[in-house]
């Protein structure tokens, strides 16, 4: 018999009055993958994890996650699930300690049981451990909520924005500890407004407004960019972004980082344009080829 | 089992944590008891009042000093049947008792029967118509004595239970209706709504433990805190105010735990129908205590309602909580005497209890 | 030349013996989009707060748009816009009535009033959307509202704290527009994000570690002194020495 897969979805959908939240989702996550649900606020994402989670029935389609029925299994799966709603959701007048033993009494597990498993997180913040929960850095509540999802072994996470509002130094440990947390045969579910974040994952889906965009590893759905790209930077950069949207050949022009990216048309000459913007006045002007990103494809994805 | 200990154990923390809150209910029982008991009274002390009489027979000065030796009255003096106008709108009085020209004749006519007419009357001001209400009562009842001379055609009024008027005696039935409210009701229901705002609810409903059993955990240290009121309350009542406590103690305490455990439905209830803790007081606020001051006969008695007021303030819990305490704390009746009550209130607590239970499911409602 | 809109010499702030800005000095030009980073806890947002004119130094001194932060906190109020990620806009109000709302509060006329609705409208293309309510739109829209609004007084500087959390990719890059747009006609611009890329839209930057500024320049420079790839490696290098935390 072959195990099931972590998470399966097909024609999923939730409906709120007359806006449509989730709109017939299908993909599945497989075991002990590290699936990425990459999309800005509104896109849908909450509401899937509260399905997934079995605290919202769907109005259409179905789902299983560890081969179990959302709706008419869910108190099994409940059994079986670590979730991180969006706000971390921590008892901020009791200490650390008494958070962790409260989650763990709650999935009816002793704290030393599955140390373990929380141990490489829990140490980072054992040091305050007497210390109220609603005293804590943003990074550490992050690790704390982490811990209590985690307390009972569950063999699916579910991990919804566990990065948003804490600083790229946090995020990056973070994703570390989802690494390992792989490693040892958890399958997760993760998701995220924070397009860099995505390479992090096994695959990706991207989505907007309820609907997927497209599901691949992160290099397959850079791959799906089969535009060329450049990137266009110089002195005057609002400047340089209003002359490219201006120039014969350049589809779409828009800030990236430090430089701006080109959408351009086949044929399109980097050098001669190079030229004519230094003939128009812009300094240390540099166009080269640049490979996409993921958002990239988004922002394509998203326009079409 | 030894989970549910746990949540029980994270809640009592929770109440701990907030010392500021836990503060206010350990206190406001005592300061409410205090506050109503002393400061805030209906009842009048020293009644100052005028005569006016245009003979001064024996039966006349009997009379007045038979009053003045009354704690509650002092008389200024004699005045003229033209002066009754100034000493009230001036304040020297709040009241003056015009015996009549014939007072002798009337007051034996009456005795006998024979008589049908008023001997005195009452001029009363009633800039501030509580005080001149009781005022009123008080003269009636200082006037008319052990209830042997009957004056006229006036009503004989006797006081049954609290001859003295205590209005502290009142208050005390209304304010366990009141805090218990507050305590179970208004305080359990944020404190769950707490949860579901703070995203924790989420979790707590994503795990293996029936939501029912969590929140059970939730109404003990809030059923427990209530009983320390209560007791407080009880022990203020008797040995500070004096209220006698004459009727079925076991019945009384009885009684209160019953209307605890409807208070917490009521609270699981609000809990069930409000999003955010701003939602749950205000509902608590409004639709439980306003309701429980206006209309439980705690400040103003049931029977003066007018008809909607009346049928509406059946089926508040706190009017027959209110009623029974009263009858078994002050009236020193045996249990059987508030059957009726308890009846109402065991079926309001069996309805709310399994209306809270049916409303509060396992998802989060969409 | 008066081109300098804030300059800030060794403010401090302490809560108890906690420092939690510690003396900080920097300047930022006129028509410069200055980026303000820093890890969770590093005190950006006491620092923002005192240069808003909302809490007092405990010591050092700043100006903001020529007035004292010690002295002059209701004066910087007048002539600075701010804008929260949490909080900008009323959502029970439509579009309309929070614009109106904000002219109000800043004294417009009302003449100028209808002037700068009808341009705000026009330019985020909100012509049909102006009696919706705010609480109905996509949070991508209100924030790029918001930032209209928060600029429709024409304050010399405006606050932005954290503008873009949350906001998909495409709306993302036409707020970060209306930013280039606002700082090239003379409006100061001075932002918080988690973005790294986004601080790579700013003129210059400034990196705070526990209470201090521990880099500040231009991207491309700070990139070229500690030898990183990109801004967000160049804040892990920083960050990383971080001691403290909220």
């Amino acid at each position: 018999m072959t195990t099931p897969n972590a998470i399966e979805i097909a024609g999923l959908t939730k409906r709120y009055g007359t806006l449509t939240a989730v709109d017939h989702i299908t993909f599945e996550v497989w075991r002990g993958e590290l699936f990425g649900l990459i999309g800005p606020d509104g896109a849908g994402k909450t509401t899937l994890f509260r399905l997934l989670t079995t605290l919202l029935d769907p109005d259409e389609g179905r789902a299983t996650v560890d081969g179990l029925d959302i709706v008419t299994q869910y108190r099994e799966i409940r059994k079986r699930v670590g979730y991180m709603p969006g706000r971390f959701s921590l008892y901020p007048d009791l200490s650390v300690a008494e958070n962790l033993e409260f989650f763990a009494a709650l999935f009816g597990v002793k704290v030393e049981a599955n140390y373990d498993l929380i141990a490489p997180i829990y140490r980072q913040i054992e040091p305050f451990r007497k210390r109220r929960a609603g005293k804590l850095s943003g990074g550490m509540k992050q690790k704390l909520a982490l811990c209590c999802a985690l307390i009972h072994r569950p063999s699916v996470l579910f991990l919804d924005e566990p990065t948003t509002g804490v600083d790229a130094v946090s995020r990056g440990e973070f994703w570390d500890m989802l690494f390992n947390l792989k490693r040892q045969g958890i399958s997760i579910l993760v998701s995220t407004p924070y397009m860099d974040e995505a390479c992090r994952c096994d695959r990706i889906a991207l989505c907007d407004n309820g609907h997927l965009l497209g599901i691949d590893t992160p290099a397959g759905i850079v791959a799906q960019f089969d535009e060329p790209l450049y990137a266009l930077s110089g002195s005057d950069m609002y400047g340089l972004l209003l002359e490219a949207r201006r120039a014969d050949g350049v589809k779409e022009c828009y800030p990236f980082g430090a430089s701006h990216h080109l959408v351009v048309a086949e044929g399109f000459d980097a050098e001669a344009f190079e030229r004519q913007l230094r003939q128009r006045g812009f300094k240390a002007v540099t166009v080269e080829p640049v490979q996409a990103g993921i958002e990239d494809v988004f922002m394509k994805l998203m326009q079409r | 089992m030894s989970g549910f200990l746990h949540f029980v154990k994270k809640e009592t923390l929770h109440i701990l944590r907030d010392r500021r809150t836990m503060l206010i209910v350990l206190l406001m029982p005592v300061v409410q008891v205090l506050l109503f008991g002393f400061a805030i009274s209906t009842e009048v002390n020293n009644i100052e009042f005028f005569a006016v009489a245009p003979h001064r027979t024996e039966a006349v000065r009997q009379q007045i000093e038979r009053m003045n030796a009354n704690p509650y009255f002092s008389f200024k003096g004699y005045i003229d049947q033209k002066r009754i106008d100034r000493v009230l709108r001036s304040g020297q009085a709040a009241a003056v008792v015009v015996f009549a020209d014939d007072y002798d004749r009337l007051v034996e006519g009456a005795a006998v029967g024979a008589i049908d007419e008023a001997a005195v009357q009452f001029v009363v001001d009633a800039s501030n118509p509580n005080n001149a209400g009781t005022d009123l009562i008080y003269l009636q009842q200082a006037f008319l004595g052990d209830g042997s001379v009957t004056a006229g055609s006036a009503p004989a009024v006797r006081i049954l239970y609290n001859p003295q008027m205590k209005s502290s005696y009142n208050f005390v039935p209304g304010i366990m209706g009141l805090i218990f409210i507050l305590i179970c009701a208004m305080m359990t229901s944020v404190s769950i709504v707490r949860e579901k705002e703070s995203g924790t609810m989420e979790v707590l409903l994503v795990s293996p433990v029936r939501p029912i059993w969590i929140i059970s955990a939730k109404m003990i240290p809030y059923f427990l805190l209530s009983c320390l009121a209560l007791a407080t309350i009880l022990l203020l009542a008797h040995y500070v105010l004096g209220v006698p406590m004459s009727g079925s103690m076991v019945g009384l305490v009885g009684l209160s735990l019953l209307y605890l455990v409807l208070s917490l439905a009521l609270g699981l209830f609000i809990s069930t129908v409000s999003h955010t803790q701003v939602v749950a007081i205000l509902v608590s606020g409004m639709l439980l205590m306003l309701p429980v001051i206006m209309l439980s006969g705690m400040l103003f008695p049931v029977e003066n309602m007018p008809g909607i007021l009346r049928a509406l303030s059946c089926v508040i819990p706190a009017r027959w909580y209110i009623e029974a305490v009263r009858k078994l704390m002050i009236g020193g009746q045996p249990f059987v005497a508030v059957w009726q009550e308890s009846a109402i209130l065991l079926a309001m607590t069996v309805v709310l209890v399994v209306v809270a239970l049916k409303k509060f499911n396992d998802k989060l409602e969409s | 030349m008066n081109d300098v809109i804030i300059s800030v010499q060794d403010l401090c702030k302490c809560f108890g013996d906690f420092t939690a800005v510690d003396h900080i000095t920097f300047e930022v030009r006129r028509g410069e989009i200055f980026g303000f980073l820093g890890a969770n806890g590093a005190g950006k947002t006491t620092a923002m707060r005192m240069l808003c004119g909302l809490s007092y130094p405990t010591s050092g001194s700043g100006r903001v748009a020529g007035f004292d932060v010690m002295t002059q906190g209701e004066q910087i109020k007048r002539h600075i816009g701010y804008m929260s990620q949490r909080f900008s806009l009323y959502d029970d109000l439509t579009v309309r009535e929070n614009i109106r709302l904000y002219a109000g509060i800043y004294g417009l006329g009302r003449y100028e009033t209808l002037r700068r609705t009808v341009s705000v409208l026009n330019r985020l293309h909100f012509r049909s959307e102006a009696d919706t309510l705010v609480g109905s739109l996509p949070l991508g829209w209100k924030q790029k509202l918001a930032f209209s609004v928060a600029t429709l007084h024409r304050p010399e500087v405006v606050f932005l704290d954290e503008p873009t959390g949350g906001v998909d990719p495409v709306t993302r890059r036409q707020f970060w527009e209306m930013i280039y747009e606002a700082a090239a006609g003379g409006t100061t611009v001075f932002v918080t994000t988690h973005y790294m890329d986004e601080a790579e839209y700013c003129s210059r930057v400034s990196i705070m570690v526990d209470g201090k500024i521990e880099a500040l320049g231009a991207p491309a420079e700070l990139k070229r002194e500690f030898g990183a790839e990109s801004m967000d490696e160049l804040f892990r290098i920083l960050a990383r020495g971080a001691k403290r935390s909220e």
